[in-house]
């Protein structure tokens, strides 16, 4: 399948006064897909969003989206955005703000249709100040979507949210891709992430360190996570070949290794006792920490 | 606030004519709703109107000198509240930022608001001219009505872009008492609040250099109750702190723009 690129990001330098924000990013969004951006706090995924929309301009590099400088109205038109911190004046309605957000566009979609879209149809006309978080998150994406975007930016769109409020915008979100919209997602929720993307381009410090599916960037990581409670020291087991991680959790150990049979067999050599014993794929977070861990670890060297 | 047409043609007349109507609807209501704006913006003209032009009544000429000058007052609130605290805070909470994402035309957004201003204005002013017709007796004739409603709510021009200046100045949490610490010492030092010759002679000479002070002389023109600058001289200082108004706030988009 060849993929064709519906935004670029190349050579992206980015700096706010000494701090720098993006440093020789490289970034492609494939038309139809679902890209998280995943990183922790500061690692630049908003800075990259920011230049995405042309809120900010270039420093360094260029960025193209639809093969247009990214702010140009024509761009504009066939993209919406749901920005980190954003709002709409409280006093207005939902249906209100969303009727205004449509007369911007030529085509939008009906103000009917967007409520069902992100799940509002019965609160049209509650003011948009009386709403809970959850719900003005909601109100937040169907103003992204006023004008039947192609690319549908999403930044952080959970953060804030309590568990249920995040799993129905997350359904929300998957509609989108069944409509063949092409999406674009910031998170530090590696389920998130998981639950969403094709793709994941994982951030630390201002680069990609990591690009693939969920899969691929777990297989990246050392491969098992393995449980046991054993009479093995904790800093022994971190000195054995393959270990990437070593954790207590309460009674047992929590190790997270490349070579888990290698690893096994010297364990039950110095613990003939050990028990309670538990192997499983690492997760994507295991990757992601790893995947950072090596990130500096090369830079430090 | 800067958008590039590139490859975009431009949207034809009707929707742009929508996008300018409910851009606007959209602010008034958002406005009209807000009790803590609507409630003093309207009272407070029409009550000091009641108190100084009706009720006490210092000179024989006071009702409709006052008339004139609570009608630029009037005009004052919306134009500085809509523009400072309500640019300020649509800057501050994400909204603008929100807006500039989408194609709307920053023109709508600019307009949306003088718009606003003006027909809160018209409001102030109709209400001002029933109360000084039919409580204190003004007699007019009717060019000279008309005369006053136009030149009063023309002062919404340079005082929406003092407003514009104030909001892309200051933050949201502090906009409303920086545009009280402008607006109500303003309005008293520009012969707004009691007639101008009844202050110092000190402060007299001082009032040149408030805009609120040539737009009320302008307005005091129509009924000859000005101090004698002529009203080309007014007009031209007007434009002039217009156009400084503009350029503040400008500085201030482009300081925004860069962090």
């Amino acid at each position: 399948m060849t993929d064709r690129l519906l935004a670029t990001m190349s050579a992206i330098t980015h700096r706010y006064g000494d701090v720098v924000a993006l440093d020789g990013l490289n970034l492609e969004i494939r038309t139809g897909e679902v890209l998280a951006i995943l990183g922790p706090n500061g690692a630049g995924k908003t800075t990259a969003i920011g230049l995405l929309l042309g809120s900010l301009r270039a420093q360094q590099g260029t960025v193209r989206v639809f093969g247009h400088e990214p702010g140009a109205t024509a761009v504009r038109l066939r993209r919406g955005a749901m920005l980190q911190v954003s709002g709409v004046p409280d006093t207005l309605t939902v249906a209100e703000n969303l009727e205004l957000f449509s007369s911007y566009y030529p085509a939008p979609l009906p103000v009917l249709r967007l409520l069902t879209m992100a799940g509002l149809e019965k609160l049209g006309d509650r003011r948009y100040g009386r709403l809970s978080g959850g719900q003005k998150q909601r109100v937040m994406f169907a103003l992204a979507l006023a004008g039947d975007p192609e690319l549908v930016f999403l930044d952080e769109p959970t953060t804030g949210l309590d568990v249920e409020a995040r799993r129905s915008l997350w359904n929300e979100i998957r509609d989108l891709k069944a409509t063949g919209r092409t999406a674009v997602l910031t998170t530090h929720n590696l389920e998130e992430a998981d639950a969403l993307a094709d793709r994941i381009a994982v951030f630390h410090q201002g680069r990609v360190v990591a690009e693939g599916t969920s899969a691929e960037i777990k297989s990246r990581a050392a491969g098992r996570r393995i449980r046991c409670i054993t009479s093995v020291n904790r800093d022994e087991v971190a000195a054995m070949p393959g270990v990437a991680r070593v954790e207590v959790s309460g009674q047992h150990l929590e190790v997270l290794t490349a070579r888990p049979e290698e690893l096994l067999r010297e364990l039950f050599a110095l613990d003939s006792e050990l028990r309670d014993l538990q192997v499983t794929g690492a997760a994507l977070e295991d990757a992601f920490l790893a995947l950072i861990r090596d990130d500096d670890q090369a830079k430090a060297a | 606030m800067q958008a590039t047409n590139a490859g975009a043609p431009r949207p034809p007349l009707s929707r742009r004519a929508s996008i300018y109507v409910l851009e606007a609807r959209a602010e008034f209501l958002t406005l009209a709703r807000m009790p803590a704006f609507t409630v003093p913006t309207l009272l407070f003209p029409l009550m000091f109107y009641a108190f100084f032009g009706v009720v006490m009544k210092f000179s024989p000429s006071a009702p409709t000198y006052l008339l004139a000058t609570y009608g630029v007052f009037g005009l004052m609130g919306p134009s500085l509240y809509g523009f400072g605290v309500g640019f300020a805070n649509a800057r501050d909470s994400g909204q603008l930022l929100l807006k500039q994402t989408t194609p709307m035309p920053v023109a709508a957004y600019l307009a949306a608001r003088i718009a606003t201003a003006l027909v809160f204005g018209m409001a102030i002013v109709i209400s001002l001219f029933l109360l000084g017709a039919y409580a204190a007796d003004v007699t007019l004739y009717r060019w000279q009505w008309f005369a006053l409603a136009g030149i009063v709510l023309a002062s919404v021009i340079p005082f929406c872009a003092l407003g514009l200046a104030i909001g892309a100045w200051v933050k949201a949490q502090s906009a409303v008492a920086i545009v009280n610490i402008v607006y109500l010492p303003m309005a008293f030092l520009s012969g707004l609040w009691m007639p101008i010759a009844l202050l110092p002679s000190f402060l007299q000479k001082l009032a040149i250099v408030f805009p609120a002070y040539h737009q009320a002389q302008l307005t005091l023109k129509v009924i000859n109750m000005d101090q004698g600058g002529s009203a080309g001289g007014h007009v031209l200082i007007i434009g002039i702190f217009t156009v400084i108004f503009l350029v503040i706030a400008a500085a201030g988009f482009r300081r925004v723009s860069q962090r």
